[in-house]
This record gives structure tokens, sequence and C-alpha cells, in this order.
């Protein structure tokens, strides 16, 4: 048995032991509480954790929850069974509305929206006649599963924690999918993730809601487990204590949530006797210590408690079972010598600057075409014109005879490009494998729900094989299970490389891929690209080093001050006067 | 509503959107410089405005006993720091004394000023620069060695720093609140339009410290250095500009804009220890406003989330809060319109 089963079998026959043993009452409370909170902090351990993003509104999510099933049973007398699902319509309401406003921008605009917002949202509470105002709505009915009635007790218990455990789980599960791949990826920059077909703005969205969700659950149960809502506990202090408990626990890691939680909770009972007891008179003293608390963590613990215990945690590599798995298809591949790529008469304005001044080139198939020229030439702007990072300002980019001038990075890794970046960018704390994984996004097509649930296990299966296969034909089959982050330079742009051939690409870029490496490591790219290329696949390589240039290239173009100076084949760009000039200077 | 109404209502939300102004500017200034979304900004407010309060009453005010407390933290974190990189006890003692130079002197002068009762503008002038000094402390112990961190990280730091200096102004200010006599209690009525001298006084002087500002960044090389360090942190370094003496300067600026604030809105509320977040935080809706980066956008902003916040009382006073904070939204909506797409932040 694995360790992992072992793991959750402990867990599962604790919750049961607790809920059998003549525990005190006082702490199957504390327990439950722990447990409703913890739902809400896993939200923002996905949000923060894993996205990057960050919110201070998911008290106001728990309010939501809490206020909206605690108005209709009351006032409308529906069952709560119901009503969690309508607060978590409406929280899904908020959270999109929140989301696609302010998601489109820089990241630290979510942060100050649900701030301002969860302040409104609280005083609204506290304000409205029909929300009981301050005093909010007393009365609410428990909950009760076919005239059974679970209490505040044992069996409120092993439901809270059992909803609890199955969200742990579920998060465990999404995160290890394809889906959750692109998660992790959103943190890196929405670049890379772009450019893997990645939609980053919808994804941001989705873990927002996703977040706010388990928000809107926790605060059901709270309504239903107090009996009675009022506006405090939704305040932002509130909202940040939740960040607090995330951070504190280990925001990067799934059991960082009820880790942080619970230390939490501890905590703030012992203080709250402990300081006023100290100070001499009573007072909320003890956000004074959650602040210095949250300042040294983020100093001296960044990744949280849990990191301590995960790092003790075996790492066991990935179970290969998908050598059996079903091929992914692949696209139609152009017929050698083909035209692939068009780039005519493109054009791009800075200002009053030219960076690129109607430049001209193709790349027929089974080809590597060469970008060269000295710093500042305009090469990676070309680049980043072709892959649709900047928008042209005149001229247009064909591939395969399609216009796709005006594709966004996504749609253009759709129809078959694929990139590397000059700065290598992966996802660092995952392994090599799941890193080229991400390059095959495009090729499946499974969502979160299918991920939860593990429904879709075969289509990982064929990802991963395809994963390794390209990994193998790059030359790094040995390091699949190799953290991103432990790789020198070398094989960090062998891993970019594979990750660009996930995709079944029909062209791959490729961006500075030699800058930084040793001799060894050039050769060894040489003879990827060498080999990539009697394969019939099509490059298009912008780069510094000469030596590799004249060894793999078919044909060059030599571009000076945004313009092109030259093409031909590397003899005639050897032996060019015009091209000697450009990187040397001229004799006087 | 008649003309006379709305013309109180009017000058009631531009004396407060004049400080909210102020406070704005010091959030897009906190942020250009450090990157560093300085949601405490609010607490220098209160922090002013009580320290005030409590000369008022002659007593030795409690932000005295913080701000040694601080300054003696960060002495110690700049001699641990000094000795670590020079292995010098003399050179580690003198940095520590650097620090605490200026806290202690002004911890002195308090304690011996307090039992005087001085008139209300020199007292006013000493809670400034009480509050002043606590800006470079903040830095240097809460932000300094996180100056690398991501935007996000800095963001929640700051909210710990929020957490940590509304709890210690509850510890050393009490629960109960203060509001500080008019610099001038005047009245002026221009035809239908009532003025007070106060809110004369805040106007004059948001503009005064505006221009003050603006002198500042224009004409001082420490303005200079910071405007350059806003535009590329690096850049600054490679040029000479210690990004952590760029970081406690900025702070210190924040203070003091902070607690000049407080001076100003002292007299026209009621303070609590508590009541410096949501101030601060209608300062910085000004300040998203101006995209944490205009400074003029920033403090029209502020004139319109104090005028909306007036007639917002008037309309529906117990939601004044929610259409203050609402707006963001919409702001937001219009700057995501605006701003197309945004790029690689990390």
């Amino acid at each position: 048995m694995s360790l992992g089963k072992i793991g959750w079998l402990t867990l599962v026959s604790a919750l049961g032991l607790i809920a059998l043993l003549p525990v005190p009452e006082f702490w199957i409370t504390q327990l439950n509480y722990i447990g409703i909170s913890s739902l809400a902090v896993l939200g923002l351990i996905l949000l923060t954790g894993v996205g990057g993003l960050t919110s201070f509104g998911q008290a106001a999510f728990v309010g939501i929850g809490a206020y909206t099933s605690a108005y209709l049973t009351v006032n409308a007398g529906l069952s709560p069974w119901l009503t969690l699902f309508i607060g978590v319509g409406l929280t899904t309401l908020c959270a999109v509305v929140l989301g696609w406003i302010t998601l489109r921008m820089s990241g630290h605009y979510l942060p100050l929206a649900t701030l301002a917002w969860g302040l409104a949202l609280y005083y609204t509470m506290g304000n409205l006649q029909a929300l009981g105002k301050y005093d909010g709505i007393q009365g609410v009915t428990g909950l009760s599963l076919f005239g059974w009635e679970l209490g505040q007790g044992r069996v409120f218990f092993v439901m809270t924690w059992a909803l609890v455990l199955l969200g742990t789980l579920f998060m465990l599960h999404l995160l290890d999918s394809r889906v959750g791949r692109a998660i992790r990826a959103l943190k890196t920059g929405s670049q890379m993730a772009e450019s893997m077909g990645i939609d980053t703005l919808k994804f941001k969205i989705g873990i927002f809601v996703i977040s706010a969700a388990l928000a809107s659950v926790s605060g059901w149960l709270y309504a239903h487990f107090q009996r009675a809502v009022n506006p405090s506990p939704f305040s932002v202090h509130s909202g940040i204590e939740y960040l607090f408990m995330a951070v504190l626990g280990g925001v990067g890691h799934v059991w960082g949530a009820i880790t942080g939680v619970t230390l939490t909770k501890l905590m703030a009972d012992q203080l709250q006797v402990l300081l006023p007891r100290l100070i001499g008179t009573s007072g909320s003293y003890e956000t004074i210590v959650f602040g210095v608390l949250l300042v040294l963590t983020l100093k001296y613990a960044p990744d949280g408690i849990w990191a301590f215990v995960d790092h003790k945690l075996p790492r066991p590599p990935r179970k290969v079972n998908w050598q059996n798995a079903a091929p992914l298809p692949q696209r139609s591949k152009p017929a050698s010598g083909e035209m692939v790529l068009q780039a005519i008469d493109i054009r791009k304005e800075f200002g009053g600057l030219v960076a690129v001044n109607n430049i001209n080139f193709s790349v027929q198939a089974g080809q590597i075409m060469g970008l060269i020229g000295p710093n500042g030439a305009g090469k990676s702007t070309t680049f980043n014109l072709i892959t649709g990072v900047l928008g042209l300002t005149s001229g247009r980019v064909t591939f395969r005879g399609e216009d796709i001038s005006a594709l966004a990075s996504r749609d253009i890794a759709k129809r078959g490009i694929s990139r590397t970046f000059q700065h290598v960018k992966m996802i660092a704390d995952m392994t090599v494998l799941e890193n080229v994984a991400l390059g095959a996004h495009l090729r499946g097509n499974r969502g979160a729900l299918s991920a939860t649930l593990r429904l879709d296990r075969a289509e990982e299966q064929s990802l991963f094989r395809e994963a390794e296969i390209q990994l193998r034909r790059v030359g790094m089959g040995d390091a699949l299970n190799e953290l991103a982050g432990n790789l020198a330079m070398g094989p960090q742009r062998l891993l970019e490389i594979a990750r660009a051939l996930c995709n079944d690409p029909a062209l791959l870029l490729l961006d500075e891929p030699a800058a930084g490496l040793r001799y060894k490591e050039k050769q060894a790219l040489a003879d990827v690209l060498r080999q990539l290329k009697s394969e019939g696949l099509s490059i298009l390589l912008v780069e510094h080093d000469m030596d590799l240039v004249m060894q793999v290239t078919d044909r060059i173009v030599v571009m000076e001050f945004g313009t092109r100076l030259i093409e031909g084949t590397p003899e005639e760009i050897r032996a060019s006067p015009a091209v000697r000039a450009a990187y040397l200077g001229t004799e006087h | 509503m008649d003309f006379s109404i709305a013309s109180i209502l009017l000058v009631d939300g531009l004396t407060n959107g004049a400080i909210y102004a102020l406070l704005g500017l010091a959030t897009v200034l906190v942020f250009a410089v450090t990157r560093v979304i300085f949601i405490p900004q609010g607490e220098f407010v209160t922090y002013g405005a009580l320290t005030l309060a409590i000369l008022q009453t002659g007593k030795v005010p409690g932000t005295i006993w913080l701000l040694l407390l601080l300054a003696g933290l960060a002495a110690l974190a700049e001699s641990f720091q000094t000795w670590k990189r020079h292995k010098s006890v003399a050179a580690a003692t003198v940095a520590g004394f650097k620090v605490l130079t200026f806290p202690v002197a002004i911890g002195v002068v308090t304690i011996w000023a307090a039992p005087q009762q001085f008139s209300l503008l020199v007292q006013a002038g000493l809670s400034v620069c009480i509050v002043t000094c606590f800006g470079p402390l903040v830095y240097r112990l809460a932000y300094q060695s996180l100056a690398d961190a991501t935007t996000l990280v800095l963001l929640i730091v700051s909210v710990g720093v929020h957490f940590i200096l509304t709890g210690l102004g509850l510890l050393f200010f009490g629960a109960e609140g203060f509001r500080n006599p008019p610099f001038w209690d005047a009245r002026f009525s221009l035809g239908a339009v009532n003025l007070s001298g106060q809110a004369l006084i805040i106007a004059l002087a948001s503009l005064a410290l505006i221009v003050m500002l603006w002198l500042f960044f224009e004409k001082t090389l420490y303005g200079k250095a910071l405007r350059a360090t806003a535009v590329n942190r690096l850049g600054a370094r490679l040029m000479g500009i210690s990004s952590q003496t760029a970081g406690q300067l900025t702070l210190a600026m924040a203070a003091l804009i902070g607690a000049l604030s407080g001076l100003l809105i002292g007299p026209t509320t009621t303070v609590f220890y508590d009541s410096g977040f949501l101030i601060g935080l209608k300062g910085f809706v000004a300040a998203v406003i101006g995209g944490l980066a205009s400074y003029p956008v920033a403090a029209l902003g502020a004139l319109l989330v104090g005028v909306i916040e007036a007639f917002g009382s008037f309309w529906a006073s117990s939601f004044k809060e929610v259409i203050v904070f609402t707006l963001i939204l919409p702001v937001l909506f219009w700057r995501s319109l605006t701003a197309g797409h945004s790029d690689e932040d990390h």
C-alpha cells in the first residue's frame, strides 16, 4: 500500500475515532469550527499559493453563503439542501463579475477590488433591514437528512470533516491533472501559459470561482452550525485572517489549509485568554501577534509550516502506467518543400521607433531558417510578431496559407506553431515530465470536473506518454522525475524544446536556445536540432551563437537596425562583407 | 435638496476629499517607489490624530513608547546586520545608535514637553515629528529584507503590518475615541455657502503639501532619486541610489502625510484607534482611480470620492460606505477597458 493511502486511511479512521471516543464536547465544537474554516482556506490555497493571485474577499464569500442560506431558510422556508446551491450560485455570480472586471489587469487589482467590495458587502449586511442589520438573522434551523437531525455535535463533525477531506482530495486530484498544470502555469506569468494554448483569463476566473464556491459552502455550514448569522465574521478583517491562516499553514500546499486553520484557532484561543490578562484590559490584542507572525512567516518560512512536514515526506516517482495508453492524434504535416511560414512586409513601430522595418522571409517545410543580427537588430521583436505576443503595425504573417497576423498567442499555438523562450519559463516545483506534459495542453480536453473525479486518467496517460516520447526525442529520457528547478541550463533549454514538441507542431520557433549554454550543451542542442530536421520538422531559429547557426541552418536571414540586410545559405552569409561589417564594423 | 444643502455637502465632500487626496498621493508614492501596496497608511492618520489628542491632555502619548520599542528593534536588526557583514562590534554599535538617535531625541523632547501644555500648534508639530519617525522604522522592520519579493508577498506583509499597528493602537491609545479642537474656529459665509475655518485650513494645508511634494520631486536631489527608483529600481541602484534609503525615505513621507492628514481630520470627526483603516482605504480608492500611477488623477479621484461620500451620506446615510467602496468596481471596469492587456508582472 502506498504511503498516501496509509495517510488517508489514518485520517479517516481518526475521524471515526474522534466521533466515537468520549472526546469532550468543547473539542468537538472546536474541530467543527476548524473544519468549517478549512474549507474557505482551501480555496485561498488554490487561488494564492497555486495560482499566484490573492483575495481579501474570502470572508465576504463565506458571508454570501451563510446569509443566503439563513435568509432563505428562515424567511422562505426553503430546505438548507436547496439553499446550499442557491448560495453557491450567487457566490459564483459575484466571483465571475469581480474576476472578469479585475483579472484582465495586473494581479494586484483583484485583492484591491475584493478589499473594497468586501467592505461594501459588510456594510450592506449591517445596514439592510431585511438582513436584520448588525443583529443579523437568528433562529436558523440546523441541518437534517431525511428527518434525521445532524445537530451541532458529533454527527455534524463527521459531515463537516468528510466535506473537508473530500475537498482536500478533490483539490489534490485537480492539481495533478491537465487543468492543474495549466493553473500552476499561471504563476509564472501569462506569456508562457498563453503560448501553450492556455486561456489564462479563463483559468484565473476559474480558480477565483472555485475558491469562492468553497468559501460559500463553508458559510452554509457556519450558518446552520451557529444557527444564527451576523455581519462581523464576514468582515474584511476576517478575510485577512483567512489569508493569514493560509500563509501560516503553507500557501503552496493543499494540506497547508487544515494546518494553518488548526494552528491559528488553537493559538487564538490561548491568546484571547493570555493577552488580556497580561495587558490588564480586554480587547482583541491577538491581532498584534497574528500580524507579527504573518510578517515573520513570510520572511523566514515563506512556504509555511506544512513545508517542514512536506520536506520529510518521501517523493516517490510517478508510477509509469502509460506504456499502453492510446497515442494522441497527430495533425497533418506539411509535405517537404511546402511553404510553412511567410512573413510579408512585417513592420512594428514603437512610437517613433521602427523596430522591425518591412521584413520579408519564409520558411519551408523541413527547413531550419536562422534569424540572426547584432543586438538591437529587431530579432526578438520579429519573433514576438510571429508568435502573437506583439501586434503588427502593418504587414502579414501567414502560416500554411492562413493569415495569422491578428491571432492571439494561444490561437497561433492551436494552429501548430510552438515556441521556446529566451529566458527559460518553466514551473520550477513540477517535475520535468509534468512540465513537458503542459505542452500537450491543447491535445487534451478534460476539464476541472473530470479531473477532480479522476475521470481523466486515460487522457492523462496519453499526455504523459506523449511527454515521455518527446523527452526521449531530445535525449532527456532519464530525467523524467527530476524537479525542473534542479536542472542545469542545457537541460532546461531541452525541456522547453520537448514541451514545445508536445504540441505536435508543424513549425518550431526557438528564441536563442543556446544562450547561457556550455560547449557540450551546445553540441547536444545542435544534435537535437539536426535530428528534428531529419524528422521533417520546420524550425525558425533566432540565435546569437554563430557557430550553432552556421552548423544547423539551411538558410539565414540577417537583420540590422530592424531591416533585412541579406538572406542566403550559411556559406553566402559567411562570405558576405555586409554581414561582417554589421557585426564587426567597417574599416575606415 | 436645495442649493444651501447642496453647497454644504459639496464643501464637506471637498474638504474630506482633500484629505483623501493626500492619502491617495502617499499610496501612489509608496507603490511607485517600493511596489508595496501600503494598506497601513490609515494607521498613520490615527496615530497623528490620537498623539495630538493625548498631548492635549498633558500626558505623554503611548506612541512614544511604541516609537522607542520599534526603534530599539530596528537598532538591534541594524546592528546585527552590520555585525554579520563587517564582524566589527564598533561598527555594529554605531549602526545601532544611528537608528536610535532621532526616535530617542523625539522621545526625550516629548516626555519633557508633554506636561508643559504648549500651544496647539507646537503640539501639532511635535505629533507630526513623532509619527513621521514611524515610517522608516516600519520599512526597516517589515519590508526592507523582503524588498525583492513579489508584489503579492509585499501586499500580504502590508496587511500584517496593518494588523500590528491597529492592535498596538488599541494597546497604546485604548478603545476610547478623541475629537481634537479645531485649529481655527472662525466661520465665514460667502453668499449662501458657509465655510468653517477648519475647512479652509484643510484645503490650504492640502494644497500647500501637494505643492511642496511637487517641489520636492522636481527640485531636490532626494526627490529625483525617488523618481528614478520609481522608474527603474535596478537602474537607480546602479546610479548609487540605495533602494533601502529610498524605501525608508518614502515611508517617512507617507507617515508625514498620514500624520498631517490625521491632524487635519481630527477636529472634524471623532477618531478611534481603528478609524484610520477606512479613511486610508478611501485614499486608496482614489489611488486606484489613478491606476496607482497618476498623481493628478488620484487627487481628482479623491475629491470625487469625498463628494460622493458627502452626498451619499445625505441620501442614504447608512449606506455611504457601501456607495464609496462599490465605486471602485465601475472604476476598475473602466480601467480594464482602457488599460488593455496586463503584462508579465511577477
